[in-house]
């Protein structure tokens, strides 16, 4: 992390149904943000970087993602590509005692 | 938890491959792990031993897991130390170098050693063997022979098996001169019968190699080192070095001497344990199963993935029961295939056979019960891949024989796998050349499943996955390995779909989420989700529990995705009919929503392109029509011409049974999309003989029903199913198929594939002859579900998730 984090308060948990993702607009950036079944929150980029598809849209399996238009697919944890060959921006995410999702941008 | 210690003896391709099938299964949480292996190196394929011998692969080639492998995954390898002995009492493993090992659970994959038969004169005085005397066997053997070689004369390898003629092919690339001395009465007494083994005689001659059969070898000769054999028919011949290859034994000693039961191998059960200690195992060539001790790599990968399953608790149900033996062989680049017996077993054995000695063919095919039972193609083994597949599944084979042994009247062959240069492009959909996937079989993924994930070819349209499958087998030479996940329905629950439905049943599991955590241990699979999903609701029709994000995106929100990530809006036109009222309707909505493309679809429809997710709602109040379902792995659509209405041809009234078939099957959820066509003249103009199922009139008041019909990336004709004279019997007969490939086909594989599967005289017992008498059921399933039908387009006022149309939510500041 560097001094120039921000954290951006995208909204309550329940706006995601669980096992599925939803983009946020934060400020310029698109910001993917899932939960999983089991409760965990993740943060990526919105689109992928293959052929731009939107991954809120992909299938979510534990931490694994897969892109709805060609299935790369992703490790939500560290954005590693394991179908494809380019990776993902992670953004640290986590809920507050409110139930908020906060995004550490930056 | 603490960990267990499992301790493997051995490191071959047994020993290594069980532990790779137990670090898959999340062994490394569970085990630490340790492995005893005689040679000083990582673990190699000893099949490509004899390519080392040739020159064609070098040894660095030829290891499956090298050093690091080990290191990587946490295993402790006692690289060239022998274990000396098992101390079950005490449970821990002594090895000759002092080395102890206490064990938890005790794998034995000491493999087997070279068959030495009773030769004299094998040894010196000091009980080494005298020098020119080899076997073949590990890697310091090829390395040996490779060495003693150069520059001599005449080599003899006794043996006349696969493992002797490639030795001897291998060192004939030294420019010695080689005979192949044989007890047997012909070569490869295991897989080929007398006139096969006859033809490959006269080819392999013609290579430059002497083949002496029924010779038994009574003493080698020679003093100080090898000068030539002695037979029992009081011949000698003159030899500089031999080599033995004479078949395995089991190496058993160490399992025999801490009173583990062994006959010709140690003795296990079908979970691969020891049938006297319940922490010992045993894989691979030490291991005699049901009275079977096999050699070959195929079976050894199955008993690894059963030992595997159990030792890690992953599937408690997983058993071995023996394997059939079929493999594709090159002996000097002579291409043959075995499969089974190479002789008939009994008199109702029926016999199918081909000779062309000329040319070096020979095909000859062992049939009992319509089933494959044994076989052997020599030369021209272009029918290997289909006739393999038949006999390891046992499945019928078509009546006419010839076109067993032969592709009649089909296109010339294609061009071989070898011929085929690098950069020949097998995927078309995601261009993926062969050098890519060859690369990556040389990287490790040897099973055409890992190589396609890796590569993504095949992961498009499909229709290039034999040939992926093919290019990965020839790729391995012979080290292919299945991917179990092949038969599962879908990859992340490890279950057959017979097998899936049968737990879901039993256990009342009823949700995606449900299935992950009874039948896979509680880990989700994505690429499993849709499927699991299309399968639950065929079985609970009515009370499946929907969990939305067991759908694809498509699923979600009723339309299909398109590339930019907008979707396409298809509505309802049963039979294609339409009226002026509702293009009115679907025009204004169009130019509301600033659609940027309207398009007519092959299916008869309109479809309105490039719409954001967030205007779905929204379109379809207006439109005020229901679903076309044009997304989904779903009934789809039929189509129809204008029938009797106006043509002047029609025979039969297509429209109204179009319409008719849609209000019954409409959302119906299947294995893979299902479009259909009637026709109201055998003129076909709605292309009814190549849909999943069709209707086409003929004169005299009646429906051919044509099933398993495609166009698209495969293109197929379909297969009459039957004759019938009404709309109710053609909906009856299709809505009756329909269930029964629902129930049965796996997820994905369209009714093409699953008629041709399951065969086309089948599916007509069943589902007009009611053979198996579950008729009235399937039609009952078939209503329950159609009963449940609701247009989900509906959601457009009652949205089952929260944000479920929104493409962006913003943030509050």
């Amino acid at each position: 992390m560097t001094d120039t984090t921000t954290e951006v308060m995208v909204g309550p948990v329940d706006e995601i149904p669980l096992g599925e993702g939803r983009t946020f607009a934060v400020g310029d950036e698109r910001v993917a943000v899932f939960r999983t079944r089991s409760g965990q929150l993740f943060a990526v980029q919105a689109e992928c970087p293959h052929k731009r598809g939107p991954l809120a849209d992909g299938l979510l399996g534990g931490t694994t993602l897969i892109c709805p238009l060609h299935s790369w697919k992703f490790d939500l944890r560290s954005g590693e590509a394991l179908m494809g060959d380019c990776g993902l921006r992670t953004y640290a995410v986590r809920a507050d005692e409110a139930g908020q999702i906060i995004v550490s941008m930056g | 938890m603490q960990k267990r210690n499992l301790v493997v003896i051995g490191n071959g391709m047994a020993g290594a491959r069980a532990v790779e099938e137990i670090l898959a299964r999340g062994g490394a949480e569970q085990f630490e792990i340790s492995m005893f292996g005689d040679e000083p190196y990582g673990n190699y394929n000893r099949i490509l031993l004899s390519n080392v011998l040739n020159g064609s692969q070098s040894e660095s080639e030829i290891y499956l897991n090298p050093l690091d492998w080990y290191r990587e995954n946490g295993i402790t390898l006692h690289a060239g130390v022998q274990a000396d002995s098992i101390l079950r009492k005490s449970k821990c493993v002594l090895g000759c170098d002092g080395t102890i090992e206490a064990y938890d659970k005790l794998i034995v994959a000491t493999g087997s050693r070279a068959h030495i038969p009773p030769i004299s004169g094998l040894t010196l005085e000091n009980r080494q063997y005298k020098p020119g005397l080899f076997v073949f066997r590990t890697l310091e053997d090829c390395r040996e022979i490779a060495e003693y070689a150069r520059e001599r004369g005449r080599a003899a390898v006794i043996g006349g098996g696969l493992l002797g003629l490639e030795a001897a092919r291998g060192l004939q690339n030294f420019g010695v001169a080689v005979d192949v001395i044989h007890l047997g009465p012909h070569l490869m007494g295991q897989q080929l019968d007398a006139p096969a083994g006859a033809i490959l005689k006269a080819s392999i001659e013609k290579l430059g190699i002497g083949i002496h059969l029924s010779k038994n070898t009574m003493a080698v000769l020679g003093e100080d080192r090898v000068t030539g054999l002695a037979f029992s028919d009081g011949t000698t011949l003159a030899y500089d070095m031999v080599v033995i290859a004479t078949g395995i034994t089991p190496n058993a000693e160490i399992a025999k001497r801490c009173g583990l039961k062994v006959e010709r191998a140690i003795m296990v059960d079908d979970h691969m344990r020891s049938v006297d200690d319940p922490d010992i195992y045993a894989v691979g060539e030490c291991a005699q199963h049901d009275g079977r001790v096999y050699g070959l790599v195929s079976p050894l990968w199955e008993q690894a993935k059963v030992l595997a399953d159990q030792i890690t608790g992953r599937n408690p149900n997983a058993e071995y029961h023996g394997s059939k033996i079929a493999t594709k062989l090159k002996v000097m680049g002579i291409e043959m295939a075995s499969l089974g017996v190479p002789e008939p077993q009994d008199e109702r054995d029926e016999i199918v056979q081909f000779t062309e000695p000329k040319k070096g063919t020979y095909k000859k095919l062992i049939i009992r019960d319509g089933r494959l039972t044994g076989g052997i193609l020599l030369g021209d083994i272009g029918k290997a891949a289909y006739l393999m597949q038949a006999f390891d599944r046992g499945t019928p084979l078509p009546e006419d024989r010839l076109a067993l042994l032969f592709d009649i009247g089909a296109p010339a062959k294609k061009v071989s796998l070898e011929e085929m240069p690098a950069d020949a492009q097998i995927c078309n959909c995601n261009g993926v050349s062969k050098g890519a996937i060859v690369g990556c079989v040389k990287r490790g993924k040897r099973s055409p499943k890992a190589a396609m994930d890796a590569t993504r070819a095949g992961t498009g349209c499909g229709s290039c996955k034999s040939t992926v499958t093919e290019l990965v087998e020839w790729a391995c030479g012979g080290a292919v390995e299945e991917d179990p996940s092949v038969h599962y329905y879908v990859p992340g629950v490890p279950l057959t779909k017979p097998e899936l439905i049968r737990a879901c049943r039993e256990q009342n599991l009823k949700s995606v989420s449900a299935v992950f955590e009874v039948l896979a241990g509680g880990i989700e699979d994505a690429a499993s989700k849709p499927g699991l999903a299309s399968l639950l609701n065929t079985i609970w029709p009515g009370e499946y529990e929907d969990q939305r994000d067991a759908r694809f995106i498509n699923d979600r929100v009723h339309a299909n995705i398109q590339k930019d990530g907008t979707f396409s809006v298809i509505p309802q036109i049963p039979g294609g009919v339409t009226s002026p009222e509702q293009l009115r309707r679907i025009a204004d909505v169009a130019e509301k929503y600033q659609v940027p493309m309207v398009k007519l679809t092959g299916g008869q429809r309109i479809d309105l392109l490039g719409v954001r997710k967030d205007d779905l709602p929204k379109m379809w109040r207006d439109l005020d029509m229901p679903s076309g379902y044009a997304y989904a792995k779903r009934y789809r659509t039929c189509k129809s011409c204008v029938g009797t209405e106006f043509c002047r041809f029609g025979l039969g009234d297509s429209t109204s049974l179009a319409i008719k078939i849609e209000r019954e099957l409409q959302g119906l959820d299947s294995p893979a999309k299902l479009k259909l066509a009637t026709a109201g003249c055998p003129r076909n103009c709605s292309e009814a003989m190549v849909k999943d199922a069709g209707a086409v009139a003929v004169e005299g008041g009646k429906w051919e029903i044509y099933v398993g019909g495609a166009a698209g990336a495969h293109v197929r004709k379909g297969d009459l199913l039957c004759v019938v004279d009404s709309h109710e019997a053609v909906i009856q007969y299709i809505g009756r198929f329909i269930q029964y490939y629902r129930e049965n086909a796996k997820y994905l594989e369209r009714t093409y594939g699953f008629v041709q599967r399951i065969g086309i005289e089948k599916i007509r017992a069943v589902v007009v002859e009611d053979s198996e008498g579950i008729a009235a059921r399937l039609d009952e399933e078939l209503q329950k579900t159609s009963a449940a039908y609701r247009d989900p387009w509906k959601e457009a006022f009652l949205p089952a998730t929260p944000n479920q149309f929104a493409s962006l939510l913003p943030v509050i500041q």
